[in-house]
Parts: structure tokens; C-alpha cells; sequence
């Protein structure tokens, strides 16, 4: 009998959860809760580290597979990893601790129960990115939304209600759809195992609804135009923990939605939608582009940002190309990097002007050089400046973009310039020019907490830039594979 | 000589019923003493039903008018658990109002005799009987906080609409009288067939009596006022107990006599179980009182009950029974936090009372979030599997229509629930509820959430219980 590894990974922040929900809660600076949430989520990642290391990378079948019956003869509680997975839940345990860290300053009262809710919430994300059965997955999936909706909701800024309200209901409009995907599947085939359903497959008749009802949660999660609406509102209410929790693994979800199950399940349907998945990604990453130069706040420049990266995410997904989608996995993990380290360098100047207006800043680079620099290494990282991480997701996206519709890859190669265009005319807004604003003199400089969490964060950024071996090697196999099974099936149509 | 062990529950709670009502009329100040009796008595029924009936698979008596099958014996348990958790915790509300009488938990004993007569009632006769016990004892419930004026408004439309329901289901037995030539369920079942068009109407005319009685749209004007004004603990009796005997009498009505009538019934049930979930979810978000709100939601989860009845399968209403036993632990949790909402011996009802609850009470408020993201039906608690399994079981039948407006006015639904956990969690915090609250309700609040937290781990035994169940 193996150590149920995958299952603790899960478990482990509820029981933190558990903990805490039993200290007392105080306002202020409550250390307790705090280095409880801490040590779990640390030993949490230190596992994760673990599982990279005792992964077998030269297979693409699951590993460390727990199969357990749950409801008798129907669902089974099916866990695993293979290399597309596993680099989301090292993501995962990655970001949360530094979240804890980061909420220092920009959470006031109850920290004890916002704790509790990163806790349950980085349980529920791992869930998903480890589920091996439909039903598990789609639980998890939903479930994710009540810590969000409560993060936004209790901790978020002036119209946070009706973000809240806007995130969970546009999510879960998406996803009731695929609920009655999945039963279908389940009468339709007899099995969710999704093991099982890649060896099966799926009739080709029912595929392209099928697709779509998944296509409309994923679409919604992702977020891609023109559904993305909620993001920008969502980023902007919620409390930087929560920013960085949404942007940098929530928006993977679907990501990885589109791969393991769009991909997966419905090879020809595949096929069949990816003109409109080329059309709304090549929108998204124009047009968000040229919303985000617009901007006037910070938080909402760099979430109209992501929908303009899910876009080349997407994009690189459906090429079906083994480039486009080593790249889209490669990008949403330095996307996750990057657009985290973002939401908390914004964080760092919002804790202590409280005002996420561009036009509050410029000169920043006078008085806060540390902050400056750091700021400067995650806009390139953005842009996608060879040297970083999201160079390697970007180039090897567009690769695989101009194998397969050459139209299409130079569009969205004007996205990777617009991209460039709206991050440093914030970056020069920002941080150079004249320092206008009088209050600004009196800025400080990063504290030891928060240099210490911008330095995890541009670390892999810039290791992964340089040497993105280690990630390529992790995912080769397994998107061989797929795209192996994919051709397959296609051909045997 | 029939076997009478069988029906040994409905005769030991008359004889409860008799026993208390003297021991009432003749020993001064007994309504503690009554109070404990009859939850004595329900208790006492509950172990016998479970002991007599629960292992027999099929069993008919006095000229197959009563049948004993997994189908009853399983209703009944839950009926009188059900009635036994409403006893437990009125009595502290009952106090209040002083009006904390012998006639409360001897009216709740009688509808339940009514109920559990009409649950295992395989005959025109019997079933009119149980139903009209029932009725006549929940119409003075309703009116039971006599001194107020919704009380008694509640009662006396609660008792026109409902007389007026029970005359078309009458109507409807008769005409069906007319065509079969019997009374009995299963002599029904084989004379029936769909060729004669007035048969119809007597199908059409029971089920609208029925469907009255669940409160299914467009039958469902009385629940909102009556709801609202009838005592909270009788509301909460309400919500739960008669829709599970209703609900079982439907199922026996739509599977056994009116088996061969499918095509003719099941667009009316399609339709009631559609316009229930939509108008449900639509008509809760304007409302400002929970009571009002809790009618409207339970309009809606009948209709996803419902939904799991059109399917006309086994796993269909397996699903139902499944969904209607969450529904109540669900409902249960819920309106022990409404009881738990007291200040100075008044009892507040409206949405805006919870406003900023978790500040003051935490743990409160804690449960209220399960519960409401339960009825919501957001995974993985309770309420998710409610409607889970009858999707399922919709779908399996090919029927993606109803289960697609069933899953979008979720959405809706999801809504009007989020408003609350908002006014909980977001808004500004008032005045302290007083928290000495009495053992049972803490006891029930507690334990029913656990289950619906918790549910998710064994999802298995329910499925198991429920699934002896097989009437086609």
C-alpha cells in the first residue's frame, strides 16, 4: 500500500483549517493563525516538492493513483498526476504560502477566517488539478467558488458585494452545463473515470455538445471574451491574497480544463471548434490589449492583462501542435508567476497610499528604488522578454500558432507588441517621471516580508527563463501522448 | 385474520392520542407532561414501524386497502422524525407566546396519524380519510397563535383553499370511481386504459388536489401567507412532514393506479415540476421575510422532486425520496436558526434582522452558510447531491429540457441565497440575539449540519436504504 500522497496534499490545508478554526480569533496581528497557516501550507509545498522529485518523468500514464469507491457502483474517489498536473499543484502550493505571507498588511479584521478560506480554497484547487473522475472534479471545481465568493465578498474593497455576486454567478452559470455534460457522459459511456473515458472514448455524435456544455464553463473560468467580464471586477474588489490566488491558479483551472478534458474527451470536436476558439482568442488578445492600455487602475490593467495571456493560452491549446501546448502549460505556470508578483507589487504601493489610481503615482523610482527594480523584472517577465519565463510560454505558443494558421499567429504576434505597449507605459506612468504627488516622499521602501516574497517570485521567473528544461522535461512525455491519442482518434474517425 | 402487527403503528398512536387528550382534559396544568408523552409516543411508533414493517417487501390488508412496503414503512420513519424534531424544539417557542398547551403536540400527533394512514393507504377510501385527518388538524395549527391576527388569517385561508383542494381531488376519485368501478388501487391499475377522454379529467383533478397540497406552481398561492403567518415552529412542520405523506400518496397515485396513463400524465408533471423551480427561484429574490422567502424556496426544491417523479423509473423516484429526506435535514438546520434569532422574548423574522450576524455569532452564522450554500446546491455539501441524483436519473431518460431549466434556475435560485450570506457576512452588524437556548435546538442545529457538511463522505447509505424501493 503507497502513502496516499495526492490525498493528503488535499487534506492537509483543511486540517490547518480545522486548527485554526479552533484558536481564538483577535484583531490585529493574530501571529498564531497566521504561522499555523503558514507552517501548513510550507510543509504543503515542501510535499509537493517532493512528489516533482519522486515523479517519473520518461511515462505519461498516472502516478501515485488512488482509487477508492465512494458511491457505490457509480462514482469512484479517483486521484493521480501526470506531467500536465503536476506543475499546476507545485503552482499551487507555491503561491498560497506566499499569499499568507503577503496578507500582512492589506487584511484588517477577522485574519483568522480569512486564513481559514485560503486554506479550504487551496484544498479545493488542488482537488481539481488531481481529479481523475469527472464528478470529483466538478465538485471541486464548484466548491472553489464559496471561499472565493466570501474572500471577495468579506475582505474586498468598495463595491466588492457585487463583484462577489458577479463572480460566483457568472461561474456557476458556466458550469451547471457542464454538470449535465457529465451525466450524459456518465449514461452515455457508463464511466466519468476519465481513464477509462480516454481509452473508450466517446461517440462522435454526442461530441460537439458535449464540448460546447464544457466549453461554456471553461470559457467563463478562463475567462475568454467576450465572457471575461467578471474578472476586471472581481480582480479590482478583491484583497491582494485573493487577487493573486484568482489570477495566478484560479483562471488555471480552466487552462488545464481544456487540455485534460476538452482535449482529451472530445478529440473531434476539437477539431471542429477550433476556428472559434482561434476567432475569440485572437479577440481577446487584441482587444483586452487595447482595454488594458486604457486604464486608469493599476489592479484593472493587469487583469484585462491575464484575459489578453489566457488568450495566447488558448490559442496555443487548440493548435494541437506539441509546441502550442508545451507552451500554453509553460505560460499559464509563468503567468501565474508573474501576474501574482504584479497583484502584490501593485499590493505593496496600495498598503500604503491606498489608491490603485495610475495617476496617484509617477516617480516612484527616486524613493523606492528596491520596489522599482523588482517592479521592472515582473513588466518584462510580462511582456515576454526572452530571459524570463514568459518568453519560453509565448514563443513556443506562437510556434506552434504559425504551424498550424499562419494568419492567426501574426495577429496575435500584434498582441505580444500591445502586450509590451500597455505594461511599460504603465511601468514609465508609474515609476519614472516626476514626483508630482507630495505624500509620495514619504513612501518606505519594501519591508522584509514583502522583498522576501517578491524575491520567491522573480527567482523562478527568472531560473525558468533562462533553463526551462526542467518544466519541458516534466510535460514532454505526457503532451506527446496527447497529442499522440489526439491524432489517433482523428484518424480512426 | 389479517395480520395486525402490520398496522400496530397507526393503532398505538390513536391510542397515544386518546390516552393524552383524556389525561389532558382531566389532570390540571399537563402540558409539560403531554409534551413528553407524545414524544414518547412518536418515538415508541417510530421503533415499532422500524421493528414490524421495515424488513417486509410487500404486504396488503383489510382487503388490500392498506399496503406495507419498503415505500411506506421508509415515509413513515421519516415523517415521524420529522414530527418528533418539531416537537422537540417548539416548546421554547410555544413558551413565548404562551401558548404552550396540551393541543399542540396532540394536533401534531393526529396529522401524523392522518399522514402515516395516508401513506400506506392503497385505496380511494383510506387515502381520502388520512388526508382530510391531516388537513382538519393542520388548518388549527395554522390558527394556533390564535391571539394574532396572521395567525388566524393564515389558518382561515389555509383551510378555504385547502377544502376547495380537496373537493376536485374528491371529484377526481369519483370520476375515476366511475371508470375503474373500484376504489382499490391495483383493481384500478388493470381496469385503466388511456382510451377514455374523461378518465383524464379525473386524472387531471387528483392531481391538482395533490398538487395543492405540495404547494407545486400554479397551486402554490396559499404557501407564501400561510407560511408566514401560522406559528414558526407549525411553519416548520409545514415545510416538512406534509410534503413527505403528499408526496408518497403521489408516487402511489402515479405509479400504481395511473401506471398505464403515463402519456397522460407526464407532461403535468414536466409542467408542474418546471414552473415550480423557475417560479420559486424568481419569486423568492423580492422577498424581504424569511418565512415568505422559505415558502418559496421549498416551492422550488418541490419542484426538483417533482422532476425526479416525471421520469417514471425506479431511480427516478428513488431520487425524489433521496432529494425530499435532504430536503428536510436541510429545512430542519434552517429554521432552528430562525428559532435561534430571539431578543428579549421576541422572535425576529425579517432578512434584514440577520444583517452583519457572523460579528455577534460566529458559530451562527458558520452553520447558516452551510445550510444556505446546501439549498443552493454548491458542492460538496448536501444540497448538491439532492439535486445530483435526481439530474441523474432525469437524464438518464433523455429529458435534457427539464434538466437544463432545472440547472439554470439554480442559478437563479443561488441568487436569493448569496443575498442572505451577503446580509450575513457583508453588512453591518446590530444588536445581540440572546443565546440561551434550549438543549434540543442547539442539539438539532448542530447535528443537522453536520450531516450536510459531511454528507459528501458517505454518500452510500442513504442510496442504499432508499434504493429497496422499487414500485414499477
Amino acid at each position: 500500500m503507497n502513502f496516499p500522497i495526492l490525498s493528503s496534499l488535499i487534506l492537509l490545508p483543511i486540517v490547518g483549517a480545522l486548527f485554526l478554526f479552533f484558536t481564538k480569533d483577535k484583531d490585529g496581528n493574530n501571529y498564531t493563525a497566521k504561522y499555523v497557516a503558514l507552517f501548513t501550507t510550507v510543509v504543503n509545498f515542501l510535499i509537493s516538492i517532493y512528489l516533482w522529485f519522486s515523479f517519473d518523468q520518461s511515462t505519461s500514464s498516472f502516478q501515485f493513483v488512488e482509487d477508492r469507491t465512494w458511491i457505490e457502483g457509480f462514482i469512484n474517489y479517483k486521484v493521480g498526476v501526470d506531467g500536465i498536473s503536476i506543475l499546476f499543484i507545485i503552482l499551487t502550493t507555491f503561491i498560497t504560502p506566499l499569499c499568507i505571507i503577503s496578507v500582512n498588511n492589506s487584511v484588517k479584521n477577522r485574519l483568522r477566517d480569512f486564513l481559514i478560506a485560503i486554506l479550504i480554497m487551496e484544498s479545493f484547487m488542488i482537488g481539481v488539478f488531481c481529479a481523475l473522475d469527472l464528478v470529483v472534479f466538478y465538485l471541486f471545481f464548484e466548491a472553489g467558488l464559496i471561499p472565493m465568493f466570501l474572500i471577495i465578498g468579506i475582505w474586498g474593497g468598495a463595491r466588492r458585494v457585487y463583484s462577489a455576486f458577479k463572480f460566483f454567478l457568472y461561474t456557476l452559470l458556466g458550469s451547471v452545463l457542464m454538470l449535465v455534460a457529465i451525466i450524459s457522459i456518465y449514461w452515455i459511456t457508463g464511466t466519468t473515470d476519465v481513464v477509462q473515458l480516454y481509452e473508450i472514448g466517446i461517440d462522435v455524435k454526442y461530441q460537439n455538445l458535449l464540448w460546447l456544455a464544457f466549453f461554456s464553463s471553461f470559457a467563463v473560468k478562463t475567462p475568454m471574451w467576450p465572457v471575461h467580464t467578471w474578472l476586471p471586477d472581481a480582480h479590482v474588489e478583491a484583497p491582494t491574497a485573493g487577487s493573486v490566488l484568482l489570477a495566478a491558479i484560479l483562471l488555471k483551472m480552466a487552462g488545464y480544463g481544456f487540455i485534460r478534458f476538452s482535449l482529451g474527451l472530445f478529440p473531434i470536436a476539437s477539431e471542429v471548434f477550433t476556428p472559434l476558439i482561434y476567432t475569440l482568442s485572437v479577440i481577446a488578445i487584441i482587444f483586452t490589449s487595447l482595454i488594458a492600455l486604457m486604464q486608469e487602475d493599476m489592479k484593472k490593467l493587469i487583469a484585462y492583462s491575464s484575459v489578453a495571456h489566457m488568450g495566447f493560452v488558448t490559442l496555443g491549446i487548440f493548435t494541437l501542435q506539441q509546441q502550442g501546448i508545451e507552451g500554453s502549460i509553460i505560460q499559464m505556470i509563468s503567468h501565474g508567476l508573474v501576474s501574482a508578483a504584479l497583484f502584490l507589487t501593485v499590493g505593496v504601493v496600495y498598503d500604503r497610499m491606498h489608491s490603485r489610481l495610475i495617476s496617484t503615482y509617477g516617480g516612484l523610482v527616486s524613493v523606492i528604488p528596491k520596489y522599482s527594480i523588482l517592479f521592472m523584472l515582473f513588466a518584462l517577465a510580462s511582456l515576454g522578454l526572452p530571459g524570463t519565463s514568459g518568453f519560453i510560454g509565448e514563443f513556443l505558443i506562437l510556434m506552434g500558432a504559425f504551424k498550424d494558421n499562419f494568419l492567426v499567429a501574426v495577429i496575435a504576434s500584434i498582441g505580444v507588441i500591445l502586450g509590451a505597449a500597455y505594461i511599460l507605459w504603465l511601468y514609465k506612468r508609474v515609476v519614472f517621471g516626476k514626483l508630482i504627488n507630495e505624500d509620495l516622499k514619504k513612501i518606505v521602501d519594501l519591508n522584509r516580508s514583502e522583498y522576501f516574497i517578491l524575491s520567491c517570485l522573480a527567482a523562478p521567473i527568472l531560473f525558468f527563463g533562462f533553463y526551462p528544461d526542467p518544466l519541458i522535461k516534466t510535460i514532454e512525455v505526457s503532451v506527446t501522448d496527447l497529442i499522440n491519442m489526439h491524432n489517433t482518434n482523428i484518424a480512426s474517425k | 385474520m389479517e395480520n395486525l402487527n402490520l398496522v400496530l403503528p397507526e393503532i398505538f398512536i390513536s391510542l397515544s392520542i386518546m390516552f393524552l387528550l383524556v389525561l389532558g382534559v382531566f389532570k390540571k396544568d399537563s402540558s409539560k407532561i403531554t409534551f413528553n408523552l407524545s414524544l414518547f409516543a412518536i418515538l415508541i411508533t417510530a421503533i415499532i414501524t422500524i421493528n414490524e414493517t421495515f424488513s417486509v417487501s410487500r404486504e396488503t390488508l383489510f382487503n388490500e386497502s392498506v399496503v406495507i412496503d419498503s415505500l411506506s414503512s421508509l415515509m413513515k420513519i421519516i415523517t415521524l422524525v420529522g414530527g418528533f424534531l418539531v416537537l422537540v424544539i417548539s416548546s421554547s417557542y410555544l413558551k413565548t407566546f404562551k401558548i404552550y398547551n396540551i393541543e399542540y403536540p396532540i394536533l401534531i400527533l393526529s396529522s401524523i396519524l392522518g399522514m402515516i394512514v395516508m401513506i400506506s393507504s392503497n385505496d380511494l377510501i383510506v387515502f381520502y380519510m388520512g388526508l382530510e385527518l391531516q388537513s382538519l388538524a393542520l388548518y388549527v395549527l395554522a390558527t394556533y397563535n390564535r391571539d394574532q391576527l396572521k395567525s388566524s388569517e393564515a389558518g382561515l385561508k389555509y383551510f378555504v383553499l385547502s377544502a376547495l383542494s380537496s373537493g376536485l381531488l374528491l371529484y377526481g376519485c369519483s370520476l375515476v370511481y366511475g371508470f375503474s368501478g373500484s376504489t382499490n388501487f391495483d383493481i384500478i391499475s388493470n381496469q385503466l386504459n388511456s382510451n377514455e377522454y374523461v378518465l383524464t379529467f379525473g386524472i387531471v383533478f387528483i392531481l391538482v388536489g395533490l398538487a395543492f397540497k405540495i404547494s407545486a406552481v400554479p397551486f402554490h398561492m396559499w404557501a407564501p401567507d400561510v407560511y408566514e403567518g401560522s406559528p414558526t415552529t407549525v411553519t416548520l412542520f409545514f415545510t416538512m412532514v406534509p410534503k413527505i405523506a403528499a408526496l408518497t400518496v403521489f408516487i402511489r397515485f402515479l405509479y400504481v393506479p395511473f401506471l398505464n396513463l403515463i402519456d397522460q400524465w407526464q407532461m403535468i408533471i414536466v409542467f408542474l415540476s418546471i414552473a415550480s423551480m423557475i417560479f420559486g427561484a424568481v419569486a423568492a429574490i423580492g422577498q424581504t421575510n424569511i418565512k415568505r422567502l422559505i415558502a418559496y424556496s421549498s416551492i422550488s426544491h418541490i419542484g426538483y422532486t417533482l422532476a425526479g417523479l416525471a421520469t417514471a423509473s425506479n431511480e427516478g423516484i428513488q431520487s425524489s425520496i433521496i432529494y425530499i429526506s435532504i430536503y428536510v435535514v436541510m429545512n430542519l438546520a434552517l429554521f432552528c436558526c430562525l428559532l435561534m434569532l430571539r431578543r428579549k422574548d421576541q422572535y425576529y423574522e425579517d432578512i434584514s434582522d440577520l444583517s452583519g450576524l457572523s460579528k455577534n455569532h460566529p458559530i451562527l452564522s458558520l452553520c447558516l452558510l452551510v445550510i444556505l450554500f446546501s439549498l443552493a446546491g454548491i458542492p460538496p455539501l448536501a444540497g448538491f447531491f439532492a439535486k445530483f441524483y435526481v439530474f441523474i436519473a432525469v437524464l438518464e431518460q433523455s429529458m435534457y429540457f427539464l434538466a437544463i431549466v432545472g440547472l439554470l434556475s439554480t442559478v437563479v435560485a443561488a441568487f436569493y441565497y448569496l443575498r442572505i450570506i451577503k446580509i450575513i457576512y457583508f453588512d453591518k452588524e446590530k444588536d445581540k440575539y440572546d443565546t440561551d437556548h434550549s438543549l434540543w435546538l442547539k442539539f438539532s442545529l448542530t447535528v443537522s449540519t453536520i450531516l450536510i457538511l459531511l454528507y459528501f463522505i458517505f454518500p452510500s447509505q442513504l442510496i442504499e436504504v432508499v434504493s429497496r424501493i422499487n414500485i414499477i
